[in-house]
C-alpha cells in the first residue's frame, strides 16, 4: 500500500447525497479477477453514455477535474455494497481523498485498505469545500495527514479527526495482516481458550 | 457483578483476542463465507505472499453472484468473465482446502441462504463475508457483517479482523402485524424511517413483539437490510425458534456438544438495564405494506400513497429526489398503484428463502400474471428449489406464468445474464433500488414477495391485500 502523507491537488465537487457503491463502480466491472484497472470505468454510468461517449456536464470529464485527486461529496458516500472494486476504481483513477459529512461503513474502511484517506467534516465545512471546488484547476487543496487539516485554496484550513491506528499505518504504508501475524501467539491462545469454551464451533 | 450489556456486547466481548490502548481489537471470526466476486484478489494475495488459510474447516466458499440460473447452466457459463470467475473460486476452494458447494452442488446458492441451512450459522458466532448481506446472519443471534477483500485476505490469512466497537442501537417493533404486512415491510419501514445512513456507526439490535413473532425466515429478511440502513450489523436474540431451526443442520451440534451449545445460547440476550446510544419505535400494526418509488432504499411509501415531490424534501435530498424521480420516470402526485410494472423478480438472500416463496404462491394460485409480465422466480439455494416443488408451489408459479429458475443473485444484482433493460420496470423483493443496480437504467421497485406476486398478476403496484380478500 502506497504512504498517504500530504496531499496537494484539484478537489473535484459532487454534492449528490448517497452516491453509492453501484454508482461508483457497477457491477459488470467486478467480474475482473485483479485490483488494477478501473480507474477507466469509475462512475461508469454516470460517466459515458451506452454507446461509451463521454457525457460532457459529468464532473470528472471536465477540465481540470480530469485530474482530481480529491473528491468532495455529499452525505453517505459510498453507500450499499462491500466491493472493494469501489476505492480500487477511485485509486486506479487518481483520487487519494474523499471529504463528505458521513461515509458508509464499509466503504469507509475499505480505503484505508488502499491508502485513500476519507475525512468526515461537518456540513458547514463541506459546503466551504465544496465551493473550492468549483474554482476549479488554480484552486489547489491541501490535505495535511500529518497536522490533520484540509487547506482550502484562499488559505482557511481545518482540523479533521482521524483514528490513531489508521494514521500510523496510512502515513507508513504498512499491511495489516503483517502486523496481525505479529500477535501469532494471542491468537492460538484465544483458539484454546475458545475450544474448551465453546466447542461446537 | 458487571454492568449489564446488550446482546453485541456479549458476543464482542466473547471474541476479543487483543485490545491496544486505543481501543482497537482483535476479534475472532468463527465463520468466513467466500464467494466469487470479492474472494480472487484476496486469495492472489495469500499466493503471492505464501500464507496460508489459517482455518479453512471455519470456511465456507459458493458460487452465487455470476452463476447463470437457466435450467440449461450445466452446459456451463457463456460470459467469459464470469466463468473465469467461478473457476477461480473453483481452484481456490481446492488449493486452499475450504469447505465448497460448486454450481453442480444441490446445496449450492446463495450464499447467505447456504450458511444457515447448512447450519454453519449458529447463535452467537462472528461470522463475515466479502459481501454487505452479510447481516443476513444476525437472524440467529450472531454477530455478522460485510467486509472487504483486503479484510477477505486479513481474516483468511489471521482468523481475526482488526475492528473498533461500534455503538448499540435498538430497533423495537412493537405489537402485531396486521395480514398482508410482513418482514420485508418492517425492514423498509425501519430504513424508511431512519434514513440510510441512520445506522451509520451503530449495530442494531431489533426487538419487540412484532419481531420475536416472526420466523427465522422472516427474521433474516429483517437483519439482510440493517445494511441498507447503513449499520454495520443487525442482531435478533436467539430463542426457541432459533434453536428448532438450528437443530438437526448439518454442521450443527449434535449430543451433549447441542446441550452445552443450547446453554450457552440462552446467555444471549440484552441484560435488564443495559445501555443503548440510540432507540427506534415503531407500532407494528401501523406498517402498512410498504414499496419505494426512488433510488434509494429510504424512498420507501405505504403502498396507498402517492408519488413525492422533490419540495418534499430539504438539503441535498432535493437534488437527490429529483434525481431519483427523472430516473425512474415518475411524476410527483402520481398514485403508487397507477404505475405500470413490466417485470416482477422474486428471489435474493432478502426474500429467496422457503417461507418468501410460499407467501408468493399464495397470492399466484390459481391466477396468472398480466399480459406481457416479465416474471421470475430465483430460489435461494438449490435445496429451497426442491422444497418448493416438493411443496408443489413450483407449480403454482409455473401454471401462473413465472420462469422457475435454479438458484443464484441473479437479478438482484445482474452480474449474470439476468437483467433489466433500460426503462424496464421491475417489482422486485431484492434489497437495492440503485441505479443501474438491475441493468443500466433498470427500475427497480422493492416490495415483499406478495406484494411482488400481487403486482405480477395486476400488472400494476397494488396492495397485496387486496387480492388477499379475494382468496379468502
Amino acid at each position: 500500500m502506497d504512504k498517504f502523507t500530504k496531499l496537494t491537488g484539484i478537489a473535484a465537487p459532487m454534492p449528490l447525497v448517497n452516491i453509492d457503491t453501484d454508482m461508483i463502480i457497477p457491477k459488470q466491472f467486478l467480474k475482473t479477477i485483479q485490483r488494477s484497472g478501473l480507474g477507466k470505468n469509475l462512475f461508469d454510468e454516470m460517466r459515458y453514455t451506452q454507446d461509451g461517449a463521454e457525457i460532457a456536464d459529468f464532473v470528472l470529464n471536465k477540465e481540470p477535474y480530469r485530474k482530481a485527486e480529491i473528491i468532495i461529496a455529499g452525505d453517505n458516500f459510498g453507500c450499499g455494497s462491500s466491493r472493494e472494486h469501489a476505492p480500487w476504481a477511485l485509486l486506479d483513477f487518481g483520487i487519494r481523498c474523499v471529504i463528505s459529512t458521513s461515509f458508509a461503513d464499509i466503504f469507509y474502511n475499505n480505503c484505508f485498505k488502499n491508502g485513500i484517506l476519507p475525512i468526515v467534516m461537518p456540513q458547514e465545512v463541506v459546503d466551504v469545500l465544496m465551493e473550492d471546488a468549483r474554482k476549479g484547476g488554480n484552486a489547489r487543496m491541501v490535505v495535511d495527514l500529518e497536522a490533520q487539516t484540509v487547506s482550502t485554496s484562499d488559505g482557511q484550513s481545518f482540523a479533521f479527526s482521524v483514528d490513531p491506528f489508521r494514521k500510523h499505518c496510512l502515513l507508513n504504508g504498512l499491511d495489516d495482516i503483517g502486523l496481525t501475524l505479529e500477535k501469532a501467539t494471542a491468537i492460538d491462545s484465544f483458539e484454546a481458550k475458545a475450544k474448551t469454551l465453546r466447542p461446537w464451533i | 457483578m458487571t454492568a449489564p450489556r446488550t446482546l453485541y456486547d456479549k458476543i464482542w466481548d466473547d471474541h476479543v483476542v487483543h485490545q491496544a490502548e486505543d481501543g482497537t481489537c482483535l476479534l475472532y471470526i468463527d465463520r468466513h463465507l467466500v464467494h466469487e466476486v470479492t474472494s480472487p484478489q484476496a486469495f492472489e494475495g495469500l499466493r503471492m505472499t505464501g500464507r496460508k488459510v489459517r482455518a479453512p474447516e471455519k470456511t465456507i466458499a459458493v458460487p452465487d453472484h455470476n452463476v447463470p440460473t437457466t435450467l440449461d447452466r450445466a452446459k456451463g457459463i457463456e460470459n467469459e468473465e464470469s466463468r473465469i470467475q467461478v473457476e477461480a473460486l473453483d481452484k481456490n476452494a481446492k488449493d486452499f482446502g475450504v469447505n465448497y458447494y460448486p454450481v453442480s452442488d444441490v446445496r449450492q446458492g446463495i450464499v447467505h441462504i447456504v450458511g444457515p441451512e447448512q447450519g454453519w450459522t449458529l447463535p452467537g458466532m462472528t461470522v463475515v463475508c466479502g459481501d454487505s448481506h452479510t447481516a443476513t446472519h444476525g437472524a440467529f443471534g450472531a454477530l455478522a457483517h460485510g467486509i472487504g477483500t483486503s479484510e477477505v485476505e486479513h481474516v483468511l490469512a489471521t482468523q481475526t479482523l482488526i475492528q473498533k466497537k461500534s455503538k448499540n442501537m435498538k430497533v423495537e417493533v412493537t405489537g402485531k402485524l396486521r395480514p398482508g404486512v410482513t418482514a420485508k415491510d418492517i425492514t423498509l419501514a425501519v430504513i424508511g424511517k431512519t434514513g440510510t445512513a441512520g445506522g451509520t456507526g451503530y449495530v442494531i439490535e431489533y426487538c419487540g413483539e412484532a419481531i420475536r413473532d416472526l420466523s427465522m425466515e422472516g427474521r433474516m429478511t429483517v437483519c439482510n437490510m440493517a445494511i441498507e440502513g447503513g449499520a454495520r450489523a443487525g442482531l435478533i436474540a436467539p430463542d426457541e425458534k432459533t434453536f428448532a431451526y438450528c437443530m438437526g443442520r448439518p454442521h450443527a451440534p449434535k449430543g451433549a456438544a447441542w446441550e452445552a451449545a443450547v446453554s450457552y445460547w440462552k446467555t444471549l440476550f440484552t441484560d435488564e438495564g443495559a445501555h443503548f446510544d440510540k432507540v427506534i419505535t415503531l407500532k407494528g400494526e401501523e406498517i402498512e405494506p410498504v414499496v419505494t418509488w426512488g433510488t434509494s432504499p429510504e424512498d420507501v411509501l405505504p403502498i396507498s400513497g402517492v408519488v413525492p415531490s422533490p419540495e418534499d424534501f430539504t438539503g441535498g435530498k432535493v437534488e437527490a429526489a429529483r434525481r431519483s424521480l427523472e430516473y425512474m420516470g415518475l411524476t410527483p402526485g402520481q398514485k403508487l398503484t397507477d404505475i405500470k410494472i413490466d417485470t416482477v423478480f422474486i428471489g435474493s438472500c432478502t426474500n429467496g428463502r422457503i417461507e418468501d416463496l410460499r407467501a408468493a404462491a399464495a397470492i399466484l394460485k390459481g391466477k396468472k400474471v398480466a399480459p406481457g409480465m416479465r416474471a421470475m422466480v430465483v430460489p435461494g439455494s438449490g435445496l429451497v428449489r426442491a422444497q418448493a416443488e416438493e411443496e408443489g408451489l413450483a407449480q403454482i408459479f409455473i401454471d401462473a406464468g413465472f420462469e422457475w429458475r435454479l438458484a443464484g443473485c441473479s437479478m438482484c444484482l445482474a452480474m449474470n445474464p439476468d437483467q433489466l433493460s433500460p426503462g424496464e420496470r421491475c417489482a422486485s423483493t431484492s434489497n437495492r433500488n440503485f441505479e443501474g443496480r438491475q441493468g443500466r437504467n433498470g427500475r427497480t421497485h422493492l416490495v415483499s414477495p406478495g406484494m411482488a406476486a400481487a403486482a405480477a398478476i395486476t400488472g400494476y403496484l397494488t396492495d397485496v391485500r387486496e387480492l388477499m380478500a379475494e382468496t379468502v
